[in-house]
């Protein structure tokens, strides 16, 4: 019925009478409550789903609804719903309700999307697997003994999944890509300050950007389209004109338009064989096409995971400083003073990964180490930034894998956080680089599970970046 | 103290903190209302919950610049806010934002006069922005604290010497001066009781003709000159006690207890605090362009140095009495309502208003313990009075008799002067009359102050103004007495 069918078919579908919006909710909803066992969604909005499918039926009936009429989509529990449990995958917030809009939900609902919930995440969206979330892991629907990638895992598996058609998910350093890399699906990450970040709880301000997993480059354009744009509520927002990117992806790439590159030191040591080879073959097909495909170089690539890491950790040490029992969220009865009272709320509603990220950027942020690491990290987030400055100069497009291996099993990695850091080893450049980037699906490794393909574009080509990945589907 | 001065001199360095005026908090809407009721001005921005991202105010780049402007400060065309990270319940995000490595205005100076007339004057060594947290309040219980979030997000700045202060005198001379000029440029009420503006001061002592800084110590949140002034004797005791005694001043950040004049370490050496400032990701550099400076140069109201030149030349007026007048810019505005409304305009009716508002003026301000705008005699009244004493009608004495009448009435000079019959007698033959009678009445008085004796004439100008109920015109008075002793 909608299933694998884009919002412009749906949209045909719901104006024509075939298909009612609530029946279209319905359906999402059952996929919801028949895969629990995916531990996807932290909350369901079902009643609220109903009545604006409704509400919303009237004015496609009346011919006055909004861009995004028959659009369902779900939230990844950091981005803030009024009224509505706020978790960020932690138990510090598992009591908290948000009592503002963020700017993309405002925008949202002003277009008629329905919001059918919010999504599982890793605690504050620091990991890659989705396992350091409060509320418990989320599991890959491909694989249910895999992890699902992270930190939003949640999000990706409710797209793979079919509990909706699109989700707004978050990213510092590769959360979006790598799991809609892991779960088969789409992935876009747009350019820092495209998309406002107000009422995205902040883990890392100058590289969280909020980002859109869907099945199709329709719908993240149609999606991309309504909540882009500069914000007076987001200083670090964007004045750029916001294209129509529903009508830009329409048109196709043709050969001689454009250049290709692939940076030499995306595939070197550690990538997966059957990776590279699926990305390598993809290559070829460009310029069987007749595609002009350059080899270029990142020089910086190998300083990106502990640059990422050293500034990302320093942000988060201070925006998470606010998680102190005084004013909200959880506090610990346990205390008897106030420092009591900080140390036992931060170390019981804390988890094990998020600790190690603000004693990490405590750390770096110390008189006496702050020229040491953070300084020296700003320095190096430049020499990255000119890196893809310098290929830009050349090409048009980045090609190259999106994570170094397939979704790996639950547990795998939680002893070894420097091997699952690695996972970030070809998205968080991009974040460092404050540049757009999509992962598309590539393919299947000899285990059947899916793996992506990223194109890194320039700074506000996301509409080329979608045109692009059209390329490969 | 003194003998201590002349082996020892101080080096201080004030920071004044000052609350800005703007309608609205720094990175937030919400209001900057002073007496609302308890976290009533607060939105989930200046709360710090999640998602939220600060947006900074214009009103109080502009506000800013005009005291960076006015305190010859050089200006940053392009600054950025840091994050000063620490914990404290009325802190509500964990952090403050503030201007650390780069504040707008820097390099600046001012020049302050002493009492001796000498002139110093003190490097401004920069001028930040920043936010205030909330107001913590412990007295409620004995086991539970409240916090009052509506200052949480008020913007402040802060003005930072130069250590080029050598006296205590010089200090609170600055401390004034600053005032002066938060309050001219109408972006700080000049409060220190209320806490909107607040000091911290840097002190090291060091022996005299030693060209060396000694280690300094920081008292902080000395919120009146008094305590400005004792603190900084206390604690230039304190480090002459210490450094004598053969110990080491080490750099403490202290506090100031004015019951017993003492000054004391806030924290330990392992509790000082290690900030952690690094730049605020999620606000934009602050831009100021030419145009931008230029604007807010045409916005500047006139300074009290200008004001003082101006006095005098439109005014005639003496140094004392501008220097007074134009300390406090409402009372200067007070005098040139007054002297606007006057139906004749010259040296000496300006000399009166001026007489009339620093004596009787401040007396009831001061006597009554009010502020000038809740003074309900407008300054028109007072033009009106100043009538009567430039037109001779009246004496200097009895305007003050009158202007006390109009204060506790609200009776207008004109009524009280009628009502009163206190129209000056200025006609030769009533006075003469009165005069004599007095002669004959003392004579012997008036015999001694004939043969030279002249003091005794102000005993016989005395008994005549009291028979004239002190209606005669004083002048003629003066001059009538001679002439009929002569004869």
């Amino acid at each position: 019925m909608i299933q694998n069918r884009n919002l412009n078919e749906i949209q045909k579908e719901l104006n024509s009478g075939k298909l009612l919006l609530v029946d279209a909710v319905k359906y999402y909803l059952d996929k919801i409550s028949s895969q629990k066992h995916l531990n996807v969604f932290i909350s369901v909005f079902e009643n609220d789903a109903l009545t604006r499918a409704e509400e919303i039926q009237k004015k496609i009936n009346s011919g006055t609804a909004g861009k995004l009429a028959g659009l369902v989509i779900s939230v990844k529990d950091v981005i803030t719903i009024k009224d509505k449990l706020h978790t960020c995958g932690s138990k510090i917030l598992s009591n908290y309700t948000s009592v503002y809009n963020a700017t993309v939900i405002e925008r949202l609902i002003s277009e008629d999307a329905i919001i059918i919930g919010k999504v599982n995440c890793d605690e504050f969206a620091m990991g890659s697997s989705n396992e350091n979330s409060y509320f418990g892991a989320v599991l890959n629907p491909v694989d249910n003994s895999r992890v699902p990638g992270g930190s939003s895992g949640g999000s990706a598996v409710s797209v793979a999944a079919d509990m909706c058609m699109v989700s707004l998910g978050s990213e510092t350093g590769g959360s979006i890509r790598q799991p809609a890399s892991f779960c088969g699906i789409t992935g876009l990450k747009a350019t820092y300050g495209r998309i406002s970040r107000f009422g995205l709880t902040a883990f890392a301000s100058s590289f969280d950007s909020i980002g859109i997993f869907g099945k199709n480059d329709y719908d993240i354009a149609a999606v991309l389209e309504v909540i882009s744009g500069e914000d007076e509520y987001d200083s670090t927002s964007a004045k750029e004109k916001v294209p129509e990117f529903t009508v830009e992806t329409g048109n196709n790439i043709k050969p001689g338009e454009i250049i290709f590159g692939y940076a030499k030191e995306y595939f070197e040591d550690g990538l997966n064989e059957e990776i590279k080879n699926g990305i390598l073959k993809k290559i070829e097909f460009l310029k069987n096409k007749g595609f002009e495909v350059k080899e270029i170089s990142l020089p910086h690539s190998k300083y990106v995971i502990q640059t990422y890491y050293i500034l990302t950790s320093a942000e988060a040490s201070s925006n998470l400083a606010r998680y102190d029992g005084v004013r909200f969220g959880f506090k610990s009865e346990n205390h008897s003073n106030l420092e009591e009272m900080y140390v036992n709320t931060r170390s019981e509603g804390f988890g094990a990964e998020v600790k190690r990220r603000i004693m990490l950027g405590t750390y770096v942020l110390s008189s006496g180490y702050y020229d040491a690491y953070y300084k020296k990290g700003q320095k190096m987030r430049r020499k990255i930034t000119e890196d893809f400055e310098n290929a830009f100069k050349e090409v048009d497009y980045i090609i190259s894998p999106t994570t170094p291996t397939t979704a790996f099993k639950l547990g795998e990695k939680n002893d070894d956080p420097l091997a699952m850091y690695l996972n970030d080893i070809y998205t968080a450049s991009v974040n460092l680089a404050a540049i757009p980037a999509i992962s598309v699906p590539a393919g299947n490794d000899s285990n059947g599970l899916p793996f992506g393909i990223q194109i890194m574009g320039k700074k506000f080509d996301e509409a080329g970046l979608l045109k692009v990945s059209k390329l490969f589907i | 103290m003194k003998e201590i001065l002349q082996k020892y001199e101080p080096v201080i360095g004030l920071e004044i903190h000052a609350q800005m005026k703007t309608k609205t908090k720094a990175f937030c809407r919400c209001s900057t209302e002073f007496n609302a009721p308890s976290n009533s001005n607060v939105c989930p921005v200046c709360l710090g919950h999640p998602g939220v991202l600060p947006v900074l105010n214009e009103e109080l780049v502009n506000f800013i610049l005009k005291m960076g402007l006015a305190t010859n400060c050089k200006i940053k065309e392009r600054s950025i806010f840091a994050r000063k990270n620490y914990f404290y319940p009325d802190l509500s995000k964990g952090y403050q934002i503030t201007q650390f490595e780069t504040p707008i205005c820097y390099g600046g100076y001012l020049d302050i006069e002493l009492k001796d007339d000498t002139k110093r004057k003190i490097g401004i060594t920069r001028i930040h922005m920043e936010e205030d947290a909330g107001k913590s309040i412990h007295d409620f219980s004995d086991d539970e604290s409240l916090i009052d979030f509506n200052r949480c997000g008020v913007p402040l700045i802060e003005i930072v010497s130069e250590p080029d202060i050598r006296t205590i005198e010089e200090a609170t001379t600055y401390l004034n001066k600053v005032k002066q000029l938060l309050v001219y440029l109408e972006i700080n009420d000049g409060n220190m009781e209320e806490g909107s503006l607040r000091c911290d001061a840097n002190i090291s002592i060091r022996k005299k003709g030693e060209e060396k800084f000694g280690t300094r110590t920081e008292i902080k949140n000395l919120n009146s000159f008094r305590n400005v002034a004792d603190a900084l004797e206390a604690e230039f005791n304190r480090q002459y006690e210490v450094i004598e005694s053969g110990d080491k001043v080490y750099y403490t950040t202290m506090t100031y207890d004015a019951t017993l004049k003492k000054t004391s370490p806030l924290r330990s050496k392992e509790e000082a605090h290690d900030y952690r400032y690094f730049p605020e990701p999620d606000l934009v550099y602050v831009e100021v362009n030419e145009n931008k400076l230029e604007s807010i140069k045409n916005e500047l109201p006139e300074l009290p140095e200008e004001k003082k030149l101006r006095f005098k030349k439109d005014y005639l007026l003496p140094d004392y009495d501008i220097n007074i007048l134009v300390q406090d810019k409402e009372l200067s505005n007070f005098y040139e309502q007054v002297t606007s409304n006057l139906a004749t305009k010259n040296e000496k009716t300006f000399k009166t208003s001026s007489n009339i508002i620093l004596s009787e003026v401040l007396r009831v301000l001061n006597d009554e313990k009010i502020d000038l705008k809740n003074l309900k005699l407008k300054p028109v009244n007072i033009s009106e009075l100043i009538g009567f004493v430039s037109r001779n009608e009246i004496n200097n004495n009895t305007a003050k008799d009158v202007f006390n009448e109009m204060f506790t009435t609200g009776k207008n000079a004109s009524e009280i002067i009628k009502e009163k019959n206190l129209i000056q007698v200025s006609d030769d033959n009533l006075i003469i009359e009165i005069i004599n009678k007095i002669i004959l009445e003392n004579k012997s008085e008036a015999d001694r102050y004939k043969s030279g004796e002249s003091k005794l004439k102000g005993v016989l100008v005395g008994k005549i103004m009291k028979e004239s109920k002190g209606k005669a015109n004083p002048q003629k008075v003066n001059e009538l007495l001679d002439k009929l002793i002569e004869n």
